[in-house]
């Protein structure tokens, strides 16, 4: 084991915990053990119930609120999270969340409102929202906003739902057909086909951009429309992008713009200026809230005149009076996609973040995170291959094909060894169009300290691959668990306490 | 420069030298020049200090429920949430971490998913569970896409009593797979009461699932025996959706009454109200229909040395590796809330929620009456209800709102103002953060109404 061990850069190497398991909360239950105390009844009881209607017993687990504490505390220290290491997640945006969001969004007046609570109570929160819409407008280029999808994803749904909405409601119900580039997240053509359309892959061409040839063929009077991530997934700019989406558009198709990757163009270029009809905006990634370990995000999506009467429900609007209000019915709408008026909470993060900005603040952010990434791609093309060697956006992909083909070690050797180092990984495998791929996103709030010891250790692991293929294959050698059998997991499905893992 | 970056002017030069480029600008070159550094007229960047004071501001303007007495509910509830849970969603190394994608570095979260699953399955008296969805409504939505995979069949049937954004949101989910939807309707009897749902007459051969609440959208516990009976006889899937699960601690399980697929608002276990979120949906099933269950799923393994271990699993239903051919296209779980909601059941223990529900309950019951007596209202849930009620007076629910409103009272939400076809009354809801001092306060207020 202290063969594994990093010595070069151990002095950041991150344990998440130490070799001792947590037990589950059922575990930690000990019977009678005293709960939380409410204020005493005041009024008398309610008539009991009929026997028909109540349950018989209630397994909950009876801990103690120090040991709730200290179970939680131990979990986090099994995490390594983005203020503990260098989270280069591509595609993920995983920069500084900045404290004072949180000191905002758990002020009372943010907090604990009520969301039926009459609009003349809640004018501050409305207030927000409507500023909120105004600021992702402008700068997305758009005419107007719904902040109600939960997530990117559901953004998608909403994008996707009002293009079918635009084109059902001109009575062209032939179109059933969605491009996608072959490079897209997995979520577009899985939206695609909870809106009741097929999608068709178009290829990446030689540049690493949409194969204009291909997508003429494609466009024909079936398609409705087009779901293009700009940046794209290689992180690259569709120079040829006006260009598609004049062709979708020629043939009555719409285009949706895929949001993931806003972070490389605040303030460099305006999607609905490019020929976009929507996009959807991750807030969680470009405007810094929480990641939450795999949620909340929110999922605002923004749109062109077009498709504005098919937003969802509700939307804030301001009266000529000054006052806010939200507006829950209209005639074309696609109505709601969840309860209530979106993930406030995080959105009044995000209302902070662009506010703590303003222009030049936010040009500097995609400025910043685009020469970073930049400086990673110079300082690591001659060891790995580059997918596509021209100038990136904010994140780049690379290939480990060389290791594998040298050395036998895989791009997954890579990451967990990363891992020894006390570095995050990036995402592997993704863009499915690049063998063996790697795809950094090392985001504007690093430093150049943290990218150039980043740097060093992908060049160590290189040479490691080189010299000791074994020890990357068997990486990580610190964690409090090694490489988990997945294979079992999903076989013989274990997906609660006191199953046994019969499934199939 | 922004805020959060860290780069000095002479860090921008060595890394733009080693880049090869003599300006940022320069590695802008592929956007077009003519749409290139757009202008953004946004308000001037401000200081910590700044923003404080202006988000502050606004917040100031919002009354919140610790200011009045509030007694609103149709999805959202305020109950009791013990400091602890909001401390530990506030955690850094849960916050600020993502989807678990390399499971050694993230047992915290995984583990915390695993129990949260496990929680779910025993609250809601259900065999499996996903690690949550966005939130209830949208649980449904996903819940009515399953049924439909699992039976293929295209015709819903849904409990007009059935929240009415939960219904929309089914609604927009579905509209674009030509799914027929139908609703029973909701009525007042001779007696001024609602009358029983007859949503079990509605279920056919063609059906994929009933869709039905616990409690209703007005309060009402329901045996749910007949609609169980009726979709089992139909070949179509029972959907029990519930908006405040605090009454699980006293009521039979959507699981004991035979639901196929159970849904639930996670916000009344511990969750701020937020004006509308973030918060999670519980989402659980029987095991049989596990592989059509959307969302992020937790499950037990181990590694090589044999030490217990969390993943990522069943991924072969999802997006990333599905695509078009996925369950959903969701890519997230609501994990830092499922953790609070987690931590709340686990601060609560079996004794503390029961008395949530019980407390709950007897605040409705001691609303009830006082109305009854005291109001020219009357109220509309029959009996038994859990701890929420239609009522029905001298004006309609805007009207009586209004004048709570004037008493400094957030008093219930206009049963039309959720759906057109409603009675025109007042819905109320009760917490254990009620007390006899607000009821009696609410009571006076409605009092005068009519009077």
């Amino acid at each position: 084991m202290i063969a594994a061990m990093p010595d070069l850069e151990s002095a950041r190497t991150v344990v998440t915990a130490g070799p001792q398991p947590e037990p589950l909360l059922s575990e930690l239950s000990h019977a009678g053990a005293p709960g939380y105390r409410l204020p005493t009844l005041d009024v008398p009881e309610a008539d009991s119930l009929d026997a028909v209607l109540l349950r018989e017993d209630l397994p909950l687990p009876e801990i103690g609120e120090l040991d709730v504490v200290r179970h939680y505390t131990h979990l986090a220290q099994r995490n390594v999270c983005i203020d503990s290491v260098f989270y280069p997640l591509g595609s993920c945006t995983m920069k500084y969340n900045p404290r004072v969001n949180e000191d905002v969004a758990r002020l009372p007046g943010i907090a604990h409102v009520h969301p039926l609570q009459p609009d003349e109570t809640v004018q501050g929160a409305l207030e927000l929202l409507y500023r909120l819409q105004q600021a992702l407008t402008e700068i997305t280029g758009f005419e107007s906003a719904t902040l109600q999808p939960a997530a990117g994803a559901q953004g998608e749904l909403a994008g996707m739902l009002m293009i079918r909405a635009y084109h059902v409601d001109r009575g062209d119900a032939r179109r059933k057909k969605v491009l996608v580039p072959d490079s897209a997240h997995g979520t577009n053509p899985a939206t695609a086909a909870m809106c009741g359309y097929y999608t068709v892959a178009i290829p990446t061409d030689a540049h690493g951009e949409v194969d204009l040839d291909r997508l003429r063929a494609e466009c024909d009077d079936t398609v409705a429309g087009m779901m293009l991530t700009n940046p794209n997934t290689l992180g690259l700019f569709e120079r040829h992008l006006q260009e598609v989406t004049s062709i979708v558009h020629a043939a009555g198709g719409l285009v949706y713009g895929d949001g993931a990757n806003l972070n490389a163009i605040l303030g460099v270029v305006k999607p609905a200026e490019m020929g976009f009809d929507c996009l959807h905006i991750n807030v969680h990634k470009t405007f810094s809230t929480p990641h939450g370990a795999g949620g909340p995000g929110a999922g605002p999506v923004v749109v062109s005149e077009l498709l504005e009467p098919y937003l969802p429900t509700p939307l804030v609007v301001q009266g000529d009076d000054g006052s806010f209000a939200l507006v829950h019915h209209r005639p074309k709408s696609i109505g709601r996609l969840k309860g209530f008026q979106g993930h406030f909470g995080i959105l009044a993060r995000a209302y902070t973040y662009i506010r703590m900005h303003g222009e030049d603040g936010l040009r500097q952010v995609s400025q910043t995170a685009v020469l970073n990434a930049n400086y990673l791609r110079a300082c690591l093309a001659d060891l790995y291959d580059l997918a596509y060697d021209r100038t990136c956006m904010h994140e780049l992909v690379i290939s480990g094909r060389r290791l594998r083909e040298q050395h036998g070690v895989r791009t997954l050797d890579v990451a967990k060894r990363l891992i020894d180092y006390g570095i995050h990984p990036p995402t592997i495998y993704f863009p499915l169009n690049v063998e063996e791929a790697l795809m950094i996103e090392p985001t504007e709030t690093e430093s150049k300290a943290t990218l150039d010891r980043f740097v060093r250790v992908m060049r160590r692991i290189a040479e490691e691959a080189a010299d000791d293929p074994e020890l990357l294959r068997a990486a990580p050698h610190l964690q409090p668990v090694g490489r988990l059998d997945e294979v079992t997991a999903a076989r013989k499905p274990i997906l609660r306490w006191g199953a046994a893992g019969s499934e199939e | 420069m922004p805020t959060f970056t860290q780069l000095t002017d002479l860090d921008r030069e060595a890394m733009l030298q080693t880049i090869g480029v003599g300006s940022i600008e320069d590695l802008f070159a592929d956007v077009p020049a003519d749409a290139r550094f757009p202008r953004l007229d946004l308000p001037p960047a401000l200081s910590e200090v700044e923003v404080q004071r202006h988000v502050g501001r606004l917040a100031a303007r919002n009354v919140t429920v610790r200011d009045w007495p509030c007694f609103l509910g149709a999805g959202a509830y305020n109950h009791a949430s013990p400091s602890v849970v909001s401390h530990v969603m506030g955690m850094p190394q849960l916050a600020t971490a993502y989807t678990p994608y390399q499971p050694e570095v993230s047992q915290g979260t995984l583990q915390a998913m695993f129990e949260f699953q496990s929680l779910v399955c025993d609250l809601l008296g259900m065999e499996a569970a996903n690690a949550s969805v966005y939130d209830g409504a949208s649980a449904a939505g996903e819940a009515v896409l399953m049924a439909q995979r699992i039976t293929r069949r295209e015709r819903v049937v849904l409990s007009g009593a059935l929240n009415p954004q939960w219904r929309e949101v089914i609604q927009s989910y579905v509209a674009a797979r030509g799914v027929e939807v139908a609703t029973s309707e909701v009525a007042l009897g001779a007696s001024g009461a609602l009358v029983a749902d007859q949503v079990a007459g509605l279920v056919d051969a063609r059906t994929a699932c009933v869709v039905v609440m616990q409690p209703d959208a007005f309060g009402r516990v329901h045996d749910l025996a007949p609609v169980a009976a009726a979709a089992r006889e139909a070949g179509a899937l029972l959907v029990v959706a519930t908006a405040d699960p605090t009454c699980y601690a006293l009521l039979r399980t959507p699981g004991a009454w035979g639901a196929d697929i159970a849904v639930a608002e996670g916000q009344p276990l511990g969750l701020p109200l937020q004006f509308g979120g973030p918060w999670a949906g519980l989402m659980a099933c029987k095991s049989r229909h596990l592989r059509q269950l959307p969302g992020r799923i937790a499950g037990q393994t181990t590694d090589h040395d044999g030490r217990r271990g969390w993943v990522l699993t069943l991924q072969a239903r999802e997006q990333h590796i599905r695509r078009e051919k996925a369950t959903s296209n969701i890519c997230t779980s609501q994990t830092l809330l499922a953790i609070g909601v987690s931590a709340y059941l686990s601060l609560l223990g079996p004794e503390g929620l029961r008395e949530v529900a019980r407390q709950s309950r007897a605040y409705a019951a001691y609303a009830a009456a006082e109305i009854a007596a005291r109001t020219a209202f009357r109220v509309a849930t029959p009996a038994p209800f859990y701890n929420e009620l239609l009522i029905l007076g001298p004006v309609g629910g805007e009207a009586a709102r209004h004048h709570l409103v004037e008493r400094q009272i957030l008093g219930g939400v206009p049963a039309r103002s959720l759906d057109g076809a409603y009675p025109d009354g007042l819905l109320l809801a009760f917490t254990e953060m009620n007390n006899r001092e607000e009821i009696d306060a609410l009571v006076q207020a409605l009092a005068e109404v009519g009077a």
